[in-house]
């Protein structure tokens, strides 16, 4: 790998971006590679908009990525996708959960939810997948396993074995979710072409 | 062995591996999940406080019983605890005291965004700065072995970047030091004039010796690259800072005070250009000035939020031609933005927040509300709208109080302090005893949700558990503002909003200092309880929008009706309670 990757996970406070984050650092270490991910804790996870980023390569110095320099955005929610479009690379992938989570101004209507959202996203990005993530998750069998589904696309889009995702994820859920989570993942995994 | 840790874990494991035997802190974010970490090492004792000050008072006589003592607390906490730090500055330790402060420039989750480097200085003690886990973790060693070898605290200053970025960092063993011997020696732990008097005189031959082990110390290096830009930098800055100019010399100080003034005069000497990049106060910058050294630093930098790399390669790209920074901002500028108006997404009480009950009942009272700090500030957000002032922990009641002094009595019939329980013993017990005393008739409303919410769930001395899980005799709300001489006092149920409008009303009304407890557990926390989903019966609901005013994520307006989002619902039945035309019902229906 000539330069280093950069991931970034965004969505709603609750939504589960931090098991999907975990992971993914996780299998980053079984390929032996430097990796360093942060996130912000505190005020904003109380259903605020919450991103954490994850930077892996060779030799990794800022654990921020700077805009206009993520390889792959992976967003839990439309609106954030939106708002985290500027640290998308020109040629950068973005992978979205086609879901809508109204913020408080927008449920007090003070504010509009751009409703042509993900048209925006595609005339200005050039390479966008957008699955529904919940409508998966609930052919898998647990409507909880959004983040594993979305978790199982990301892991198409990334230059790694399958079977180390497996594994890490098998070290990560407890054992009695494990079938229903690892179905999920195998789901995220198919949806797309 | 390499572990992905956060700089907060590796701050816990320094601290064990260091030989540390107590660990105290209050919570705060970025701070918290050091002595939550700290606390599953058994070899640890470990504590929340119910305060910063008496965190490191805990700290201090640990440190003075012949054991080495880590005390955390966020950058704020610090205030709290500035009356013993400049104190303990003065005696100096036996068992090393390390102190670690997480600044949380941004204010992620803080009301301000102070840079505690000043505190070192004043109080004259060596500030230290990791850049990520693996330095967090070696400096927390090598504070202790400073503060004994000095005889003086150690602030190891952290910031929001460096607590919760995770990175790859070595682990060892703990090394067991045991403790060093107890004895009794007033002139340097009593600090009566005459002692303060002569330890103020080795506080400051240390400083000299501080300044001295600077120039040559570890913690402070120099990465030559090419010399036409030299940079000074410190902490997260400078992981930053070795990304976007990856041609630069970078002069990298791991200590911060005191300053080494050779190194930094030979590091500009053979630089063509001086710059100081760091995050906040030129803290850094203005002592290089001082010395007469020509640097650039807060002329292109902001003084105010994260100094982030897009920051840094946008300030420079203009300072540098056809450097890596140019192509940072290149990068930027290439992405793909959005250009309308994006809606923020602010954070908002939780679907079956106990706090909304009140809150809902303060805004239709329409009283002033002296607010504190704590999920709870949310309630001053709209819709809710039901706080006029948060300053900092604890102030509420001496806001209340001073408001009621300055406009009178009349004014305190619409008036209420709002206060969490764990805010309330850290610092409200005191505004109440002078409520008490200099005759106020405030009314405080104590929000005990039987956790310190905000920070993710911390046990206090009001929740009946330890840090480490003990069961304890929990502090009696009611018999302490008894205890205190408060003759009126209620516990109410801010879910039951006719109870909880009529028990404010009597209390503002009654011209006696009063305080009401509401008690209901965080919903985060509640396990026992029904979470069967509402849902809006669409002809029955008029549209009076009424249950909008709950400030409730899952209500919905959808044309000049509500919905209920089914998958956020916990069925707190708060929605259905101020609904007036029983439109809004319990049970799973699909929203047709």
């Amino acid at each position: 790998m000539a330069e280093n990757m950069n991931v970034l996970i965004v969505g709603v406070g609750g939504q589960g971006t931090i098991l999907a984050s975990r992971v993914l650092s996780g299998v980053i270490q079984k390929i032996g590679l430097d990796v360093k991910v942060s996130e912000i804790h505190g005020m904003a996870q109380r259903g605020g908009s919450v991103v954490t980023q994850v930077r892996y390569g060779k030799e990794v110095a800022s654990p921020i990525i700077p805009k206009g320099q993520a390889d792959i955005i992976l967003a839990f929610e439309k609106l954030e996708a939106l708002r985290w479009l500027p640290y998308l690379k020109e040629e950068g992938s973005i992978l979205i959960n086609d879901q809508r989570l109204d913020p408080m101004p927008v449920i007090m209507g003070t504010a509009q939810y751009p409703a042509d959202a993900l048209d925006i996203i595609r005339s200005r990005c050039r390479k966008v997948i957008v699955i529904d993530a919940l409508k998966i998750a609930l052919e898998a069998g647990n409507p909880k396993t959004v983040n594993v589904v979305l978790l199982g696309l990301l892991a198409k889009y990334l230059d790694i074995e399958k079977e180390i995702w497996l594994d890490v994820l098998k070290e990560t859920v407890p054992a009695k979710f494990l079938e229903v989570n690892i179905k999920a993942f195998e789901a995220g995994f198919a949806s797309t072409a | 062995m390499k572990k992905l840790l956060t700089g907060n874990e590796a701050i816990a494991r320094g601290a064990w591996e260091a030989g540390v035997v107590v660990c105290t802190a209050y919570p705060g974010t970025p701070s918290t999940e050091i002595t939550e970490n700290a606390a599953k090492y058994p070899e640890m004792y470990a504590e929340w406080s119910p305060n910063e000050k008496v965190a490191l008072e805990v700290g201090i006589g640990a440190s003075m019983a012949g054991g080495r003592a880590l005390v955390a607390m966020k950058h704020v906490g610090v205030n709290v605890a500035a009356d013993p730090l400049f104190t303990v500055a003065y005696t100096g330790v036996n068992g090393g005291l390390v102190l670690v402060s997480a600044d949380d420039p941004g204010m992620h989750s803080s009301q301000n965004e102070q840079d505690n480097r000043h505190f070192g200085r004043a109080a004259k003690i060596p500030v230290i700065e990791p850049s990520d886990s693996q330095e967090a973790k070696d400096f927390v060693k090598l504070a202790f072995q400073l503060s004994e070898e000095f005889d003086t605290p150690v602030m190891l200053r952290i910031t929001t970047r460096v607590a919760h970025s995770q990175s790859l960092v070595s682990l060892e063993e703990r090394q067991e030091i045991g403790l060093k011997p107890y004895e009794k020696n007033p002139s340097k732990y009593v600090m009566m004039p005459a002692n303060a008097r002569r330890r103020h005189v080795l506080v400051e031959d240390r400083l000299a010796k501080l300044k001295a082990y600077a120039e040559t110390s570890p913690l402070n290096r120099i990465e030559w690259r090419d010399t036409k830009i030299g940079v000074i930098t410190n902490g997260v800055t400078y992981q930053y800072v070795k990304e976007v100019l990856k041609n630069a010399s970078i002069l990298k100080l791991g200590m911060t005070f005191p300053l080494p003034e050779n190194l930094i005069r030979e590091f500009a000497q053979k630089v063509d250009k001086l710059y100081v990049i760091e995050e906040l106060e030129p803290f850094i910058e203005d002592q290089v000035k001082a010395w007469g050294i020509q640097a650039l630093g807060k002329d292109i930098f902001p003084v105010i939020g994260e100094l982030l790399p897009e920051v840094i390669a946008e300030k420079m790209a203009t300072e540098t031609d056809g450097n890596s920074p140019t192509e940072a901002k290149k990068q930027i500028e290439a992405a793909p933005g959005a250009t309308q108006e994006i809606p923020v997404r602010p954070p908002v009480l939780c679907p079956g927040c106990p706090h909304r009950g009140l809150f809902y009942v303060l805004n239709k009272l329409k009283v002033t509300v002296a607010g504190d700090i704590g999920c709870y500030t949310l309630g001053s957000l709209p819709p809710l709208s039901a706080m006029d002032s948060t300053i900092c922990m604890g102030a509420s009641i001496g806001n209340a109080m001073g408001m009621e002094k300055a406009r009178g009595k009349e004014f305190a019939r619409k008036l209420v302090a709002v206060i969490g329980d764990s805010t309330f013993i850290h610092s409200g017990i005191t505004g109440l005893i002078n409520t008490v005393y200099n005759k106020a008739t405030t009314t405080t409303i104590i929000l005990d949700n039987r956790t310190t919410g905000m920070t993710g769930h911390q046990d206090n001395p009001a929740t009946g558990l330890t840090l480490k899980g003990e069961p304890i005799q929990e502090v009696d709300l009611v018999l302490l503002a008894k205890a205190v001489g408060v003759q009126r006092v209620a516990v109410i149920d801010p879910f039951d909003l006719k109870e909880t409008e009529q028990v404010i009303k009597e209390e503002l009304a009654a011209e006696e200092p009063s305080v009401i407890i509401a008690k209901r557990k965080c919903a985060l926390i509640e396990k026992n309880k029904d979470t069967t989903p509402y849902f809006v019966l669409e002809d029955a609901c008029i549209g009076c929008m009424r249950c909008m005013k709950l400030g409730c994520p899952c209500i919905i307006k959808e044309g000049n009706k509500v919905r209920i989002n089914p998958t956020q619902c916990v069925g707190c039945e708060l929605c259905a309670k101020v609904c007036t035309s029983g439109a809004i019902q319990k049970g799973e229906q699909s929203n047709g």
